[in-house]
This record gives structure tokens, C-alpha cells and sequence, in this order.
């Protein structure tokens, strides 16, 4: 078969895969919180609310897009897309199982979109561009609390995304490249009994990276930019129908993605514990599974803690993560070179 | 016709306020408006707000958007009829207002209460309280974030209505305190339920405090926000809780005690600094103290069941139904009671402790059966005069904790 057809079959796989994984991400959301609040969550439509994501999208489909007076009319048509698009595209290169796949005697290679050399710079870029979504909708809105918000957002980014890479650029120098897939061959085998796995090697590159996943994805109890007690919705007050849907889609989708590089990262990606040649589908399970987790400690934080004022959030950013993740690089530094 | 408004950027400049026009942090100032639709204003309240960057520069809190002529209502009502306009002034504790305003009237028309009526008007006051500081909670913890908070103190007042319910006949605005007594004795079944409720909220105030009093978060956004000191609290005329946050032990019930309060066991929290989580502290040790009273009160209405609820007093209390049937006495009573109670010449004030602060009704009768004057003392609206004291030169987000933790009901401010 063609190159070509099969990429095009692996990449609506993978994109179904996402948009179905966060489709039902806001279900579970629902569903989570309400079991933490004596509550049932959506059980109408569909056997056990399973088609609840479905009915709202046909909602946000059918309600009236509001421009208010006074906005950017492209830059506030434009910034929901922004927002959405590289939360999307970053997926292309997680490594979701390793070993070729083979189904109906047609070897489909292995199952990510690409390999790129630069798997972990390239997901940190364009994640980073999610942000300009946000920015740029509050700020094209023509309201004040949008202004607020999407001053919030740019605020956050600068105190944690230099920590993220710095916790990042650890584990790159551990695995000695940026590509994903070397990554995660680096973490297979074992480590003093345990899995190679780098949550075990770098224990606090992990803590601070998943706190920082927190803050990537503008969620709860970093979510400043939407804060609604303080700035009503946020960066979003004035939109509505399919153009507030995908912020949520962009912030669902950014969650996933999210989980899968913790994963990647930390994890050992698509590794099956203590059994490195497994079958792809087993891995694909694994991997799920462990991007799994993280994702209800996104819902399971979101409806615990209190929110941050986001000038703590920058304090933390500066004044304890950076100091922190720049003696873990440097003592992975030394450990590696000698 | 559609017209186009671009932002109301403040007309002031920097420089007007004396701040440095060459530094760049300080630009234009904002002027927001919040409220009186927003989620965090508790109610319709409005504040309008000099921002700078995100910094608080100056505040002014617009009330007056509930405002229903409580006070002028009661003029023409007559006294008897304004009980039921009492639910709603503070409307997240009717029972403890309808006390208040008894309370009231009768210390103008000179009669006491009979000893089981004041001790189901205690127990009635507490569980109130204890609502009262539950929806604090949930809102000031929705405020600052953390949602599931709320629901969790919503299922106990939940319970709470429920109690009430099976007394009153009403969840909310339950007008079952009378002149001289309450409507009705409280039922042994009810007394068991609300004892059980009672002797459970203590391990449920341990889970609320759980979630939030060692939580790092909740410690940052609260503490040393919104502090208040106790000349503050004396120049605003802040009472209740935030005054007791900021280390002045005055309460209403241990002070000048009515009801009987100075025959029950139970302790005044107070704060050391005032600030938003000293004000935390005190409310949840104020439920509680709350809960010990309420059991206390269970305990003496059990050694008093069967004594009478209701006054004797046939100028101010109406006759059972039963007895206006048969007897023309009692009709002439009721009839008169109805149509023409009046009380006697002169003034009263009576405050009582309520979950906000001191909540006092001025009367003011000629002898005749309209009201000259009745003015209500709410808490709340003191409380939120402080709001611009504490929100200047904070954050955005900590007028959040502020408001929250200064609390107050619109019902009770704008009457």
C-alpha cells in the first residue's frame, strides 16, 4: 500500500483518537466531580450520559455566534483556532506503541504520525503556541475582564514554561537525544528492580514537570486566565457557540497531549512493565493506561484545591521551581558526564 | 441601529493620583465594574473599581440593587405581619431574624417569652448560625476555587432544611417565631433528628477543615488578606465575626445575653490579626461552639417538654384556634389581634448576636397599631462598608477572599 494512504489512515486514527479521547474527557469531568459532590452527573442521553459530549456538541453547533461590538473581527475569529490548532498537532509525534503493526498481512510501521528527530522541542514549540489563543481572545474581546485574562495568560507562561524546559532538558540530557522514541528506548529495562522508568531516576523533574503540565494547560488551580468567581469566564467571557467550544476542545486536547508527554517522558511511554517486547497492542493498552492516570489527576486536582492568586503561581515559577530545576539539570549534568 | 463602544478607560491619569507617570508598571487605570451580575459579588451587589495593572487602587461599593422597603413595609404592614418580611431579610438564616425581631417587640410591649419557648428560640438561633456559616464557607471556598467545598457544605445544610422542614412546614423563610413564644411546640421525633444532625456536624466541620484549613493554597490566599484591626472594626462598626477575627472577644450572646444565653456552656473564638483566614478560623470554631449550644438547648427542651411555648397573653399572642370556636372571649381577641394589635407607647432597641454581626431592631410605636418607625440594624451592611478599607492596594483576586470572608447578604444590606 502507498505511503501516503497509510499515513492518512494512521492520522485519522490518532486525530479520532484525540478528539475522542477529549470529547469524553469533558464527560468524565463531569461525572468525576459530581461523584466528589454527591452528585450523578449527565445520565440522559445514552447509556450512562456516554453520548452527553455528542448532545453538546450539537448544542454549541446550533447556538448564536455573538461578535460584540468594538472586537477584532479576525483576531477574535482567529484566536479559538489558535488556541485549538497546536494543542492538535503536537500528538503527531507521540510514540503511542513501539514495533510495527501488522493487522490484515499490511505492515502500517510504527503507530505515531511521524518520528520526528526533534519529537521534544517540536511538542514544547508548538504546545507553547496554544497560549497566543489565549492572549489574543481576551484581548480582542473588547472587554475588560477578557483584557485580564488574557494578561494572566501571558504573565503564567513566562514563569513556568522556562522551568518546563529546564525539567525537560534533564531528561533530554539523560537520554542524550530529542526524539521521543529514543527516549523512551532509554527507559526500557530495569533500574534497581524497578522499571528504567525516569519517574524513578528523576523524581523531582517529575513533580515539578506534572505541576507544571498544570499550568501548560491553564487548569485549575493555575486556571488565572479563566478564573470565573474573579474575571467571570476569563479570556472566554465573550465568546459562545462552536467558537467557545473549541477553547475547550484546545484545552481537552492540550490535557491529552499533556499526559501522553508525561508519559513519554516518565514513564517509559508505551513500555509494558519488566516485558520490553511485547505486542503493540498491549503497549498501546499500557500506554493509555498511564496516560490515564494523569489525566484524572488533572480532574481529581481541578475539583480539590483551591485556586492560586497568580502572583503566587509566578513566585513559584521563579523563586522554587527554577532554582530547583536548575540544580536537577545541573546534578543530571554531572552524573551524566561522569 | 447598532453603535459601537469601545473600552471607558478611566479619565483619571497616574500622575492625578500621585503616582510616577515615567514608571512603566504604572500605565492607564482601569475601571472595572463588577457586578451586580457576577459570581463572586454574593448576591447584587456592585462594586466599581480603579484598577492598576491588577492592583486595587480604589473601590466603591454601589449597594442598594436589593433594596424591597423593608423598613417602610413594616409602617404599614402593622407589627404582626412583618414577621414574615423578617425571613427575608438576611434569607440564609430567617429563624435567628425572626427571633431578633420578637425579641424586639417584646421588650416594647414589656412580656418575656415562657422558659421552653426561649430555649427552642436558642436551639432554632443556632442551627441557624450553623447554616449561616455553612453557606460562608461554600461560597468563600467557590470564591478562592475549590468548588466541591461548596457541595459538600450544602449537603449538610441540606439536612439542616430538612430538620426544619419537619418542624416548620417551610425549608426557608419559615416565620415560626411569634410574639411571646414560637408558633408550635417542637415535636420529640424532630428534636431526635436534629440532635443526631447536631452530634455529626463536629466530624463534618473536621472534613471541611480538612480540604482547607492546612492547605498551603488556601493558607496563601487567606492569610494577611483583608487585614482588619479591632479600631477598624470599632470606626466601621463591624461586629460578629470579623470584628472577633481581629482579637475583640464582644459577643451579643456572653455581653448582653438574651434568651437565657448566660445559662449556656460555650466559648467566644477570636482571631489575633483579622486577616481573611483568622475570620476563616473563627466561623468554623463559631459553628462548633454553635453545635455545643444547640445540644445543650436539645437537653433542657427534653426536661421541660410539656411546659407552655406560647405566652398566655391575649393582647399580643393569638388564641388557639380550637378555643375561638367556642368561646366569644377568645374570638373578640383574635379578632382584635388581627385587625388592631397595638403596642405600647414608646421606643425599643434589642440586638441579638446573628451570624454577621450584631442585628438590632429599632421600634418605635405611639400606642396605636402602625408602627412609627422600625429600623433594622443589619450587619452586613457595615461589613460591606469595609470592603474598599481592605481591597485598596490588593490584587484583584484578593477582593475575592475579602468579600468572602467579610460576608454578607444582599437581602440583609439592601432590605
Amino acid at each position: 500500500m502507498n505511503d501516503l494512504l497509510i499515513l492518512l489512515i494512521k492520522a485519522s486514527v490518532i486525530y479520532g483518537g484525540l478528539l475522542g479521547t477529549a470529547a469524553l474527557m469533558t464527560l468524565a469531568e463531569r461525572k468525576f466531580s459530581a461523584w466528589m459532590q454527591y452528585r450523578i452527573g449527565p445520565n440522559r442521553v445514552g447509556p450512562f450520559g456516554l453520548l452527553q459530549p455528542l448532545a453538546d456538541g450539537v448544542k454549541f453547533i446550533f447556538k448564536e455566534e455573538v461578535v460584540p461590538d468594538g472586537a477584532n473581527p479576525w483576531l477574535f475569529r482567529m484566536a479559538p483556532m489558535m488556541a485549538a490548532v497546536p494543542a492538535m498537532l503536537t500528538v503527531a509525534v507521540v510514540p503511542f506503541a513501539g514495533g510495527d503493526i501488522v493487522l490484515f498481512g499490511q505492515n502500517f510501521g510504527q503507530l505515531s504520525i511521524t518520528d520526528l528527530d526533534i519529537g521534544v522541542l517540536f511538542m514544547l514549540a508548538i504546545g507553547g503556541l496554544g497560549v497566543y489563543g489565549v492572549i489574543l481572545g481576551g484581548w480582542s474581546s473588547n472587554s475588560k475582564y477578557s483584557l485580564l485574562g488574557g494578561l494572566r495568560a501571558s504573565a503564567q507562561m513566562i514563569s513556568y514554561e522556562l522551568s518546563l524546559i529546564l525539567v525537560v532538558l534533564s531528561i533530554v540530557a539523560m537520554s542524550g537525544t530529542l526524539d521521543l522514541r529514543g527516549i523512551v528506548a532509554e527507559q526500557t529495562g530495569t533500574w534497581l528492580l524497578l522499571p528504567a522508568w525516569n519517574v524513578f531516576q528523576q523524581p523531582l523533574a517529575f513533580v515539578l514537570f506534572v505541576i507544571a503540565t498544570f499550568a501548560e494547560t491553564n487548569r485549575h488551580p493555575f486556571d488565572f486566565a479563566e478564573c470565573e468567581p474573579e474575571l467571570v469566564g476569563g479570556f472566554h467571557t465573550e465568546y459562545s457557540s462552536m467558537k467557545f467550544a473549541l477553547f475547550f476542545l484546545g484545552e481537552y486536547c492540550a490535557m491529552v497531549v499533556m499526559a501522553c508527554l508525561t508519559t513519554v517522558l516518565f514513564l517509559g511511554g508505551p513500555e509494558v512493565p519488566y516485558w520490553a517486547d511485547a505486542p503493540w497492542f498491549l503497549q498501546l493498552v499500557a500506554f493509555m493506561v498511564k496516560a490515564g492516570i494523569f489525566l484524572f489527576l488533572f480532574i481529581w486536582v481541578r475539583w480539590t484545591l483551591p485556586r492560586f492568586r497568580f502572583d503566587q503561581l509566578m513566585h513559584l515559577g521563579w523563586k522554587v521551581f527554577l532554582p530547583l530545576a536548575l540544580a536537577n539539570l545541573f546534578l543530571t549534568g554531572l552524573l551524566v558526564s561522569f | 441601529m447598532t453603535e459601537t463602544h469601545l473600552f471607558e478607560w478611566a479619565p483619571t491619569t497616574p500622575a492625578d493620583l500621585g503616582l510616577d507617570q515615567d514608571d512603566p508598571l504604572h500605565g492607564e487605570l482601569l475601571k472595572l465594574n463588577v457586578g451586580p451580575q457576577h459570581p463572586a459579588t454574593h448576591g447584587v451587589l456592585r462594586l466599581r473599581i480603579t484598577l492598576d495593572g491588577e492592583t486595587i487602587h480604589d473601590c466603591d461599593p454601589v449597594v442598594g440593587y436589593l433594596h424591597r422597603g423593608k423598613e417602610k413595609t413594616c409602617e404599614s404592614l402593622g407589627w404582626r405581619k412583618f414577621f414574615v418580611h423578617t425571613d427575608r431579610l438576611d434569607y440564609v438564616q430567617p429563624l435567628l431574624n425572626n427571633c431578633a425581631y420578637a425579641l424586639a417587640l417584646e421588650k416594647l410591649a414589656g412580656i418575656e417569652a415562657p422558659e421552653r419557648a426561649q430555649e427552642i428560640r436558642v436551639l432554632l438561633m443556632e442551627i441557624s448560625r450553623i447554616m449561616a456559616h455553612l453557606i460562608y464557607l461554600g461560597t468563600t471556598a467557590i470564591d478562592l476555587g475549590a468548588v466541591t467545598m461548596f457541595f459538600l457544605t450544602f449537603k449538610e445544610r441540606e439536612r439542616a432544611y430538612d430538620l426544619l422542614d419537619a418542624y416548620t412546614g417551610h425549608r426557608m423563610n419559615n416565620t415560626y417565631v411569634r410574639i411571646g413564644g414560637v408558633y408550635a411546640d417542637i415535636d420529640e421525633d424532630v428534636a431526635r433528628a436534629m440532635r443526631s444532625w447536631l452530634s455529626e456536624m463536629p466530624a463534618k466541620i473536621d472534613e471541611f477543615e480538612a480540604l482547607l484549613t492546612g492547605n498551603r493554597i488556601w493558607y496563601d490566599r487567606n492569610k494577611n488578606v483583608g487585614i482588619l484591626t479591632t479600631e477598624d472594626c470599632f470606626a466601621w462598626s463591624l461586629t460578629g465575626p470579623n470584628m472577633r477575627g481581629s482579637g475583640c472577644a464582644l459577643d451579643l450572646r456572653k455581653d448582653e445575653p438574651y434568651s437565657g444565653y448566660q445559662e449556656y456552656d460555650f466559648e467566644v473564638p477570636v482571631g489575633t490579626i483579622g486577616d481573611s483566614y483568622d475570620r476563616y478560623l473563627v466561623r468554623v470554631e463559631e459553628m462548633r461552639q454553635s453545635v455545643r449550644i444547640a445540644l445543650q438547648a436539645l437537653d433542657r427542651l427534653e426536661k421541660s417538654r410539656g411546659d407552655e411555648f406560647l405566652l398566655e397573653d391575649r393582647h399580643y399572642v393569638l388564641p388557639p384556634k380550637q378555643r375561638v370556636h367556642e368561646s366569644m372571649e377568645e374570638l373578640i381577641f383574635q379578632f382584635k389581634i388581627i385587625t388592631d394589635m397595638s403596642l405600647p407607647k414608646g421606643e425599643a432597641y434589642h440586638a441579638v448576636e446573628s451570624s454577621k454581626g450584631e442585628l438590632g431592631f429599632f421600634l418605635a410605636s405611639d400606642g396605636t397599631s402602625e408602627p412609627v418607625r422600625c429600623h433594622i440594624r443589619a450587619p452586613g451592611l457595615m461589613n460591606v462598608q469595609a470592603v474598599p478599607l481592605l481591597a485598596r492596594g490588593r490584587l484583584l483576586s484578593d477582593l475575592m477572599a475579602i468579600i468572602g470572608s467579610l460576608d454578607f447578604v444582599m437581602g440583609e444590606v439592601d432590605r
